[in-house]
């Protein structure tokens, strides 16, 4: 929300409404939002003087490579954005160079964005790769002025871990130019006095070709106040193109197109009633209804639930909530129908329930989708992922699972729970029991032959067994990277076989205790 | 002499009638037939193999061992149901004890890519989703651990798996009360008491194939039956055990 109508100016009304914008910028290779070293590496962000070398990143242009970004330390020692990392190199012994990211930074930057759109204003845009536009017209008085507004989003950058600077002016070419090339990091420009806060700032901060901003420096203009004074006829004349355009930008003399970042909203459906609804069967044909209105929207825009949310809205104004998981996105409104129809019980109507809502609020892309066998005759065969729908809304979505392999040779931590539709992972293919206790359990008075030999004779649970036959050990070591009180842990498994024929699994641990931990079939 | 051959001809017509209510069950397509693979198994369960339909299993006692044998036991009928016809049928298996470990039936051929979990709270909830899970037709077969499941409930089972064409496996775990699963009455269409057994000593150190006494303790038409068989490979297929064939049977096993 770049523009705000400011109380017009003291001499009358102007024809068009003054403009002001704020801009949050960075400083261009300074701390960007998203630069990887202020992302992922934030201890090694705290650098003490003379401790460590300069970071810089570095880019790919051309077939040489340039600094993209760099740290107060290496812009202190004299490096610059766009210098090529061999100069730097030379310049700076023992510099820290790491690969830009530009995607990345983009990335961050557009969540941002979007963050900055549902947060502070409703028009945000993205400008440029370091950039946030903000429109402030008409709502830094909810977050209690522009300066109090503009200091809370530096401290948000900087719980995010990112360095900010922030310019309100009336004019977006302003802002761009004070938040990037302005002394301090917060500057509040005030209405009209963007010509006098812009004139000692260089032509770089005008967004002017470099063709243009080189000839104009040869001529002996170097800040913008320079070019204020001058005539424009000539000006124009000489540079052309663009050039008296972004003066003009600069100065809110000229329009700027704005291109807002919209937020997507899931798709909703919502459904008033005339008198409020109490019983089952109008509340199943309330949700029915709100399907077959959502359904089609869905189609048109080519996607498909993975996660529907009903709200029911009582006249008491209390809202109650139903949620159904989908393991597999679909559209299909005969069963997203029946899944709700199934959760209708735990919805308590109270005096009557006068609205409904209904949100499909986790949605994934789907095209068409080919009929199944309705050519040949036969019948489609039913899919799974229906039944799991329909079991899940029964017991609960977490307790419908597959279970994969992890890389662990200890047999607890060697499975994880998957979605009920997931790829798993497949164990290696060692002996192990199909029940498994959990802990394990003592065994006592055990006998061997050896001292690490498998057990001859032992008693658990009461009962004493004598082993018939015997197979291990096989060594499972602890590990010692998650805890270190596993560092010692030694587990010995053997399988043995009593002369009735069950088989166990039995562990000798490093203190020489043994211990039952599965039954084999 | 006249009473008797009118009885006769009554006692053929109603063994006639009962013979075509069998036959005209859905069930008795032989395309969903699932044999053992083992011609001393499916020769003597009635049909050459196992319907789609309710089938119980459980420990022939309270040792911890013979859980173990039972629950692989019916892993491999699942796993066998799961890759008929080469197909990559998914299995669920309703749990109500959260003592299953993967690893270890996947080595029975129930790999993790075929199995879905379903956590129950009680038996009642075990029973809900075997009969939801065959109701529905899209799955190979539905495993449950149940510790009290009444005739009413089997029953039910039994007509939901054959109107789904889909195979219910039970598993009837003992209970504290150390009665019998397998002595209250049911539907099932066979009913298995296994026992894990001495496997054959090896000639050097180690321990060979699991055996189990496999006992067939009541199937509809046909007699009760019991084999020595050895324990499912990676491919979920049992093996007769190849010492003591043929043996007599054993009169106290087939008490069912």
């Amino acid at each position: 929300m770049w523009r705000k109508e400011a109380p017009p100016p003291s001499c009358g009304r102007s024809p068009s409404p003054r403009k002001r914008g704020e801009e949050q910028g960075l400083k261009p290779g300074h701390w960007r939002p998203g630069a990887r070293w202020a992302r992922e590496e934030k201890p090694s962000l705290v650098r003490h003087a003379g401790e460590t070398a300069a970071l810089v990143t570095a880019h790919r242009d051309g077939n040489r490579d340039v600094l993209a970004a760099l740290c107060p330390a290496a812009r202190a020692l004299g490096l610059e954005p766009g210098m090529p990392l061999s100069k730097a190199r030379i310049l700076v012994s023992g510099l820290d160079v790491r690969a830009a990211d530009r995607e990345g930074d983009s990335a961050w930057l557009a969540r941002l964005g979007l963050f900055a759109a549902r947060r502070w204003t409703p028009r945000a845009a993205v400008s440029g790769p370091d950039g946030l536009w903000l429109d402030l017209t008409g709502v830094a008085h909810l977050f209690g002025g522009e300066e109090r507004m503009c200091e809370r989003i530096l401290a948000f950058c900087a719980r995010l871990g990112f360095a900010a600077r922030i310019a309100v002016a009336g004019a977006a070419g302003a802002a761009h130019a004070l938040a990037r090339f302005g002394a301090k990091p917060l500057i509040l420009c005030p209405s009209g006095g963007e010509a006098d806060a812009l004139a000692p700032l260089p032509l770089a901060a005008l967004r002017i070709e470099e063709r243009a901003r080189s000839a104009a420096i040869r001529l002996g203009l170097e800040r913008i106040g320079e070019l204020l004074a001058m005539p424009r006829a000539p000006l124009q004349r000489r540079f052309g193109g663009d050039f008296l355009l972004r003066l003009d930008q600069a100065l809110g003399r000229s329009a700027e197109p704005f291109e807002p970042i919209v937020p997507e909203e899931p798709p909703c459906v919502l459904l008033r009633f005339l008198e409020p609804i109490a019983t089952a069967e109008a509340i199943a044909e309330a949700a029915a209804e709100a399907v077959r209105r959502l359904v089609p929207d869905l189609a048109q825009a080519g996607l498909a639930v993975r996660r529907l949310v009903l709200i029911c809205e009582r006249v008491d104004n209390i809202k109650q909530y139903v949620e159904v998981s989908l393991a597999r996105a679909t559209r299909d409104g005969a069963h997203l129908h029946r899944l709700l129809c199934a959760t209708i019980a735990t919805i308590e109507p109270g005096f009557g329930i006068e609205r409904i809502r209904l949100i499909a609020a986790r949605v994934e892309p789907l095209g068409p989708r080919p009929i199944e066998g309705a050519l040949a005759g036969e019948a489609p065969a039913p899919d799974p992922a229906l039944l799991i729908d329909r079991l899940a809304v029964r017991l609960g979505a977490r307790r419908l699972y597959r279970l994969t392999a992890l890389e662990s040779d200890v047999p607890e931590r060697s499975l994880a729970r998957a979605g009920p539709l997931a790829e798993p992972a497949h164990w290696p293919q060692w002996p192990r029991p199909v029940r498994l206790l959990i802990p394990p359990e003592p065994v006592e008075q055990v006998m061997a032959l050896l001292p690490d030999g498998a057990p001859m004779r032992f008693r658990w649970r009461g009962r004493s067994h004598r082993v018939a036959a015997a197979d291990g050990p096989e060594r499972i070591h602890g590990e010692w990277w998650r805890r270190a009180g596993e560092a010692e842990a030694v587990r010995d498994y053997f399988q043995v076989e009593d002369e009735a024929g069950a088989r166990f699994w039995l562990y000798r641990r490093e203190d020489l205790s043994w211990h039952m931990h599965g039954l084999f079939a | 002499m006249h009473a008797s051959s009118s009885k006769d001809a009554r006692l053929a017509a109603l063994r006639e009638e009962i013979s075509a209510i069998e036959r005209s069950g859905p069930v008795r397509d032989k395309r969903a037939l699932l044999p053992f693979g083992i011609d001393e198994v499916d020769s003597r369960l009635a049909g050459g193999g196992l319907f789609p339909a309710l089938h119980e299993a459980a420990a022939a006692s309270l040792a911890p061992g013979d859980d173990a044998a039972a629950t692989l036991f019916l892993a491999a009928l699942a796993a066998r149901f799961s890759r008929a016809d080469g197909k990559m049928g998914q299995v669920l298996w309703a749990l109500a004890r959260r003592d299953l470990f993967a690893p270890g039936l996947a080595l029975a051929g129930l790999t993790p890519d075929r199995l879905i979990y379903a956590e129950c709270r009680n038996d009642a909830e075990v029973l809900a989703v075997i009969e939801e899970g065959v109701r529905h037709g899209s799955l190979a077969a539905v495993i449950g651990e149940v510790g009290r499941a009444d005739m009413a409930a089997t029953r039910r089972l039994q007509l939901a798996a054959e109107e789904g064409g889909t195979p219910a496996l039970m598993l009837r775990r003992w209970r504290r009360s150390q009665a019998d699963p397998l002595a209250a009455p049911s539907a099932a269409m066979t009913r298995w008491r296994i026992a894990s057994a001495p496997s054959a000593l090896l000639p050097h150190e180690g321990i060979g194939r699991a055996r189990w006494q496999v006992a067939l303790a009541r199937q509809r038409g046909g007699p009760p039956h019991s084999w020595l068989l050895e324990t499912p490979d990676a491919e979920a297929r049992l093996a007769l055990s190849a010492g003591p064939r043929d043996r007599a049977i054993e009169a106290g096993r087939l008490a069912a």
